[in-house]
């Protein structure tokens, strides 16, 4: 996969214009109901918050389980400005990213002696604490009150354009950060941690840099939540269920280490949960809304049991599979 | 001095209880290398049965223990024989792949039951849920001194098994060094699949008894599963000791934080616990001990 990548190549692959071509024009072309656009924006925001992680746990080996850390400092950050000093959140959407890396590298300091399972750990400790510090001082925060904030525009358009540059932005830097050495770094960190560092790769530092780059990208995300939605409180940004695991699952629904898998997980995990929740637009029972989360997660138990390469990553084993039984109706 | 007293007590009852769910969980870790996430999730569907049988057949919650726990043993040895397993022996990328399914499965399993029992919060009022004794100025809830005592009784058992059964010593020999275990004759297939069940109706048994103390709800589980894994690193992992210790230590730090500290950090202390523990005492309290 990666190693088949050379710098002869674009940094952007001729079907990858296309695909950006048509995020940019469709919207003009086919004027999209609000609903459409909105499940398009959740879309980006998972595919920015999905890549960061798999930058860090895909290509770095460093399995997060805390990414809901990030994503909610950057989400505070915006907040807080406009809590305390009446600041626009959108300078938030500037301040977010390198508040998140700042944090994320005192954390860094941390949980980075930590390896395997117990770095998981240590990091979902740390979204958890933060969670409850955040509900709790509510002289800073404003507790579980959260910070409501009356969003700059009505349309959802512009809200579109501009997560559409922030996930084509994370997800770009990503694929030049990989065809880089780092790149190669990280995967030899991933793959064996001490023959890298044996091989003279000082390991700590490549960590710190895909640390820097995953949580300037979380935190990212998670300012532009704020100003997209206009309300945040702790139990939604540092949510354990609904943001650091459903990043990592939607890592792992569209592949593992893969440039665009986090794009296409996120795109799956976004329509098979509006499929059930609108109980595939209002054909089915009632009762099958209540089902999105299950289904999504039957999804994920299926992909790591039979596609452990998830749905980029395996997509030549997928398009077997797909050509013989064609082969074999035709028969 | 009796405040003190009394939350001393009161977190030595529940760190009881705190202690079989950290058996389950540090079983499963020294033998399958993994951590469970869905250990707080296991316990909340005991939950649900011990409610289910209490609310449509009226069946006391202490003897529901004979019905929650042979069937959440059935329930963990089909997840383990049938998605656990079956990825110990695939290459895959991450070598977090089980610990991702069990994430899986415990959204599969809150998503379950919330499809099956709505949000709501449940509860079960036992005859002698609001009795309480006094010893001089220190109140006990009989239905936390019951289960206290069942705790202690299941660890007993626990150890028992462990140290002076065949299967028991099979266990601790894999958990200990897999690769000499196998090539003693243990199968590695088997021994698995038993300590995750076995792990599972651990932590089920707690669940049936936290019930009539605790709120029920789909979302219960994961506060418990960071708890267990607080318990297990605080402990020393694979230690069923240091698991004993650990519950109890969490539970202290949890009633001492809240009743003199702050209420709202109450699950707070025993992450940051946590994390110091990483950190400065990698072993846990195992080894201080040298046990």
């Amino acid at each position: 996969m990666t190693t088949e990548q050379t710098n002869k190549n674009p940094l952007i692959a001729k079907n990858e214009w296309f695909i950006i071509l048509a995020a940019v024009v469709l919207p003009f072309i086919f004027h999209f109901s609000p609903y459409i656009q909105g499940l398009l924006i959740f879309i980006m925001i998972w595919t920015v918050l999905g890549s960061s992680w798999n930058l860090l746990a895909g290509f770095t080996g460093l399995v997060s389980f805390g990414h809901a850390a990030y994503f909610g400092v950057g989400a505070y950050v915006g907040g807080l400005l406009y809590f305390h000093f009446h600041i626009s959140p959108w300078w938030g959407l500037l301040l977010g990213g390198p508040v998140a890396v700042l944090f994320g590298y005192l954390l860094g300091l941390m949980v980075f002696r930590l390896r395997g399972p117990y770095f998981a750990l240590g990091t979902l400790a740390s979204a958890e604490i933060l969670r409850i510090v955040f509900g709790q001082e509510e002289w800073l925060t404003n507790g579980h009150n959260g910070i409501l904030y009356i969003t700059t525009w009505v349309s959802k358009y512009p809200y579109y354009f501009v997560g559409l540059a922030i996930a084509l932005g994370s997800v770009l830097t990503i694929k030049l950060v990989m065809r880089s050495k780092a790149g190669f770094y990280f995967l030899s960190i991933r793959e064996d941690e001490d023959a890298a560092e044996a091989l003279g790769i000082d390991t700590k530092l490549y960590k710190n840099i895909a640390t820097i780059i995953s949580t300037f990208w979380a935190g990212t995300a998670g300012a532009f939540y704020m100003i997209y939605m206009g309300f945040i409180d702790p139990e939604v940004v540092f949510a354990l269920h609904n943001i650091s695991i459903i990043t990592i699952l939607v890592g792992i629904i569209g592949g593992v280490g893969t440039i665009w898998g986090p794009t296409v997980g996120a795109v799956i995990m976004v329509l098979v949960q509006e499929l059930f929740r609108s109980a595939f637009f209002d054909l089915a029972p009632s009762w099958v809304s209540r089902m999105h989360e299950l289904a999504f997660g039957l999804l994920v138990i299926f992909v790591i049991l039979y596609l452990a390469g998830g749905v980029v990553g395996d997509w030549d084993i997928i398009r077997k599979r797909l050509h013989f039984k064609r082969a074999e109706i035709k028969e | 001095m009796e405040l003190f007293l009394q939350t001393l007590v009161n977190g030595t009852l529940i760190g009881g209880l705190y202690a079989i769910i950290g058996i389950g969980m540090t079983l499963i870790m020294g033998v399958m290398g993994i951590i469970n996430l869905a250990h707080g999730q296991i316990m909340m569907i005991a939950m649900y049965i011990t409610w289910v049988l209490w609310q449509f057949l009226g069946i006391d919650p202490l003897l529901s223990l004979f019905i929650s726990i042979p069937l959440v043993y059935v329930l963990g040895d089909l997840m383990a024989r049938y998605l656990l397993y079956p990825l110990m022996e695939k290459e895959s990328i991450l070598p977090e792949n089980q610990v991702l399914m069990t994430v899986g499965i415990g959204m599969v399993l809150v998503e379950l039951a919330r499809t099956i029992f709505t949000s709501d919060y449940r509860s079960v009022q036992t005859s002698y849920s609001d009795i309480v004794w006094r010893l001089g100025h220190i109140s006990l809830s009989v239905p936390v001194v019951i289960d206290f005592f069942i705790a202690i009784a299941f660890t007993g058992a626990m150890f028992w098994f462990l140290i002076k059964t065949d299967i028991g010593r099979s266990i601790r020999a894999t958990a200990q060094d897999k690769e000499a275990a196998i090539l003693m004759g243990v199968s590695a297939k088997k021994i698995t699949i038993l300590t995750f069940a076995l792990g599972s109706s651990l932590t089920a048994a707690a669940g049936t008894l936290f019930l009539p103390i605790y709120y029920l709800y789909p979302d219960v589980g994961p506060i418990f599963t960071l708890k267990a894994f607080v318990i297990t690193i605080l402990g020393g992992l694979g230690s069923t000791v240091g698991a004993i210790a650990g519950g109890l230590v969490l539970g202290i730090a949890e009633t001492f934080g809240a009743t003199y500290i702050s209420m709202g950090y109450r699950d707070a202390f025993g992450l940051i616990i946590f994390l110091l523990v990483l950190i400065f005492m990698p072993g846990g309290l195992k080894s201080l001990t040298k046990v």
